[in-house]
């Protein structure tokens, strides 16, 4: 019976983003393609200091987003360690180094992982300067460096990517402000809160005290979701009634969450000038995405494990309003997602159900992605898959005109490399410097046994991929984890960016080569079933010992 | 100077003069327009949906509550909540879950004995209980009980107020709201919202 809702619920989800993704990935293409500058851009671009018509090659546009990086990380650790200065700080003291630090990162390479429990840690003017700034700005580089690579594919023989401070600037002007204002209001109607109070005291009607928190929440909860994002304003995240109060604005914030990821292989299709190109892609990734949101919701409606099974449903860590099947929902499209939003806890999922959004991490997020990162995933995996499609039937490996030579095939395979190799030896090293395996044991990990690992597996996969999901029993607010997922999160975001980039400028050089009977025509069924398997197989060989480790091993046992 | 060096440095002051704006506008600028907006057009919402009984708020009605005495023991004629890993229960300043996974042995325990405790509580057979009586919320702070549950308790509140089943399980249909679009999430009966019905003081 539930599963009928389940289905009914993802049914709702499909006709909307079926609805939206044209227009908006059109609007989108219009908005990174358009010569025109509006009055108030030229304005902003005099005060900043750039010329929005100078086009960057790939280093300077690299550079560019580095160095926005950097200043932005500067700032947000800046702005902790002087909290208790700064207006509304609500008495809380400055936030610790090595917090701040893992913070800071955190923000800023669009993870939003959290050591620290907010309504302890962070006042309002952090939040709303700092965290929030960058909910804005860290999606709009993944835009940006996206958009940077679609040209790379489009353009011929050239040396440049466009201007990557143009780009960011549309992004955020043209593209996530508006919509954030608008869902912004539409939270709020829905009881979402929006204030300066504080923490207000009142008596219950038993008698008791109860603290009833406040925030300018609205606002940031609609960033959160739309720049895939994820950070709460309160410690449970979109579980929090104050963050996520019915069960129509949990629906609409996976809306949020999922809409310009599935909206941008359209962008792609446009840019590139043919949209059938863009429905291969959203084809891949919307059967990705389905696949994660059946298995999770059929485990969790199993709902196998001893907890679950005396309590009669796997309703531990979840909410009544959302029940079984939205919690499912929300919580593979949050990690098919670069999000790492949750509206329930993972860790206190069945074995099989906590393992899918692991895996859709895994996947390297493409299904479908964080914003701008799912679509500069994908399109590295299609390199991949023509370039195999080619050692198989004998191709030649071209895709979108452009020659897949021994230079892009050694940058997309790096790129597939880079996220695995963090998160295996993140996790490795947990456990193998004796000193670190003693503290992670004894303080971090919060359920014993395999699932204790699992913990750990989960915290560096959501780190290295920067989804921010996690699951969260384990005590990760201490100097190795802060300091570990830290460097996790930066390098898993900026190596594959420092990829991507150099695979778009040596793209961008290449003149177009004539379609021949040799080419693999990548706008076909065929072509989107095989980058789907390499997509699973490339994942699935990597990872598989550490799964059977964890998850696999509580599941089974 | 080398030019890469002074280069560089030029657009470290851009993206100085970058994040600076941005955190004007978006920091400032969009967050004080919603809130602005919230202050004018939705002040009930924006302000936490607070509940207020003879002008003084006792609550909210999206954030749970417990109804036991001092000592943390159920009140009888009062509708519980469902169990709560916010601080000591339904702490307002430390949402939290449990996080305790599926094969936890302190987990499999608390829900053996929240079993009992209700069985006695109730006077119901331990394995009949619905599951969101013996689970944790996500939160800790979940408003929110299944109708199940509510329909579980109406015997005893009943008892403890002199009233009859009949009218007791009137509020909570009454109180019982289906599923958003007759689909969406699962049907719920707000705790807070009743127990003020009960009583009387529906504010």
């Amino acid at each position: 019976m539930e599963v009928w809702f389940g289905i009914a619920q993802v049914a709702i989800l499909v006709v909307v983003l079926a609805l939206v993704h044209r227009p908006l990935g059109d609007w989108m293409a219009r908005v990174f393609t358009s010569a025109h500058d509006t009055r108030v851009e030229r304005g902003l671009y005099r005060v900043v200091g750039v010329d929005p018509r100078a086009e960057q090659t790939w280093t300077v546009y690299l550079r560019s987003v580095l160095v926005f990086s950097a200043v932005g990380v500067l700032a947000l650790y800046l702005l902790q360690r002087t909290q208790q200065f700064l207006p509304y700080a609500l008495g809380l003291p400055a936030v610790p180094e090595g917090l701040a630090f893992n913070t800071a990162i955190s923000f800023v390479t669009n993870t939003n992982w959290q050591s620290y429990s907010p309504e302890l840690t962070m006042g309002y003017t952090v939040q709303l300067a700092g965290l929030m700034v960058q909910n804005f700005v860290s999606a709009a580089v993944g835009l940006a460096v996206a958009v940077a690579l679609v040209r790379g594919f489009a353009r011929r023989r050239t040396g440049t990517l466009g201007n990557f401070w143009v780009d960011v600037n549309r992004a955020v002007w043209r593209l996530l402000l508006p919509l954030s204002i608008v869902s912004a209001l539409v939270l709020l109607a829905g009881g979402v809160v929006q204030n300066f109070a504080g923490f207000t005291e009142v008596t219950t009607i038993a008698g008791q005290t109860q603290t009833i928190p406040g925030g300018p929440v609205a606002s940031q909860e609609a960033i959160k979701l739309l720049g895939t994002n994820g950070g709460g304003f309160y410690n449970v995240n979109s579980a929090h009634p104050f963050e996520d109060p019915t069960a129509w604005t949990s629906l609409v914030e996976v809306v949020l969450l999922l809409v310009i990821p599935f909206s941008l292989p359209r962008t792609f299709g446009r840019m590139v000038g043919d949209v059938r190109q863009g429905y291969v892609i959203l084809g891949v990734m919307g059967v990705l995405w389905i696949a994660g949101v059946a298995a999770t919701m059929a485990f969790e409606l199993q709902g196998a494990g001893t907890a679950p099974e005396l309590a009669g449903g796997a309703l531990e860590g979840k909410e009544a309003r959302f029940g079984i099947p939205l919690s499912a929902i929300f919580a593979a499209s949050t990690t098919g997602t670069s999000t790492g939003a949750v509206n329930a806890m993972h860790d206190s999922f069945t074995a099989f159900g906590g393992m899918v959004p692991l895996i859709n991490m895994m996947l390297g997020e493409v299904a479908p992605g964080g914003v701008g990162s799912g679509l500069y995933g994908i399109l590295v995996l299609a390199v991949i898959a023509v370039f195999i499609a080619g050692l198989l039937v004998g191709r030649t490996p071209e895709y979108l005109g452009k020659k897949i030579g021994p230079r892009e095939i050694k940058l997309a395979s790096l790129y597939i490399l880079v996220t695995p190799a963090i998160v295996l030896a993140g996790t490795a090293l947990s456990f193998a410097i004796p000193g670190v395996r003693a503290d992670v044991e004894s303080t971090s990990i919060w359920n014993p046994g395999v699932h204790g690992l699992s913990e750990v597996v989960y915290a560096f996969t959501s780190a290295a991929n920067n989804n921010g999901s996690a699951f969260a029993g384990l005590t990760a607010n201490t100097p190795w984890f802060n300091t570990a997922l830290g460097v996790a999160m930066l390098l898993g975001r900026f190596l594959p960016i420092v990829l991507v980039l150099a695979l778009a400028g040596s793209l961008a050089k290449q003149d177009a080569v004539p379609a021949t009977a040799g080419t693999l025509p990548t706008h076909r069924p065929l072509y989107a079933g095989l980058l789907t398997g390499v997509a699973v197989i490339v994942t699935a060989l990597t990872y598989f010992p550490v799964l059977a480790l964890g998850p696999l091993a509580e599941g089974l046992s | 100077m080398p030019s890469n060096v002074r280069s560089t440095a030029r657009t470290a002051w851009v993206a100085v003069r970058a994040t600076a704006v941005f955190t004007l506008v978006l920091g400032l600028g969009y967050t004080g327009l919603i809130t602005g907006v919230g202050a004018l057009a939705l002040p009930a919402q924006a302000n936490g949906s607070l509940i207020e009984v003879d002008g003084e708020p006792v609550g909210s009605s999206l954030i749970g509550q417990s109804f036991t005495d001092a000592d943390g023991a159920a009140l009888p004629e009062y509708f519980q909540s469902r169990p709560s890993a916010a601080g000591d229960g339904y702490d307002g300043g430390a949402s939290s879950g449990s996080n305790l996974g599926p094969e936890n042995e302190d987990l499999i325990a608390a829900i053996g004995d929240r079993q009992a405790a209700i069985s006695e509580l109730d006077g119901v057979p331990a394995d009949g209980i619905p599951a969101d009586a013996v689970t944790a919320s996500g939160s800790g702070l979940d408003p929110h009980i299944s109708p199940e549950y509510a329909r579980l308790q109406v015997p005893r509140v009943a008892a403890a107020r002199g009233m009859s089943e009949d009218e007791v399980g009137r509020l909570v249909d009454e109180h019982t709201v289906g599923r958003d679009l007759g689909v969406i999430g699962s049907p719920v009966v707000n705790v807070l919202e009743l127990n003020l019905a009960l009583d009387g003081l529906e504010g």
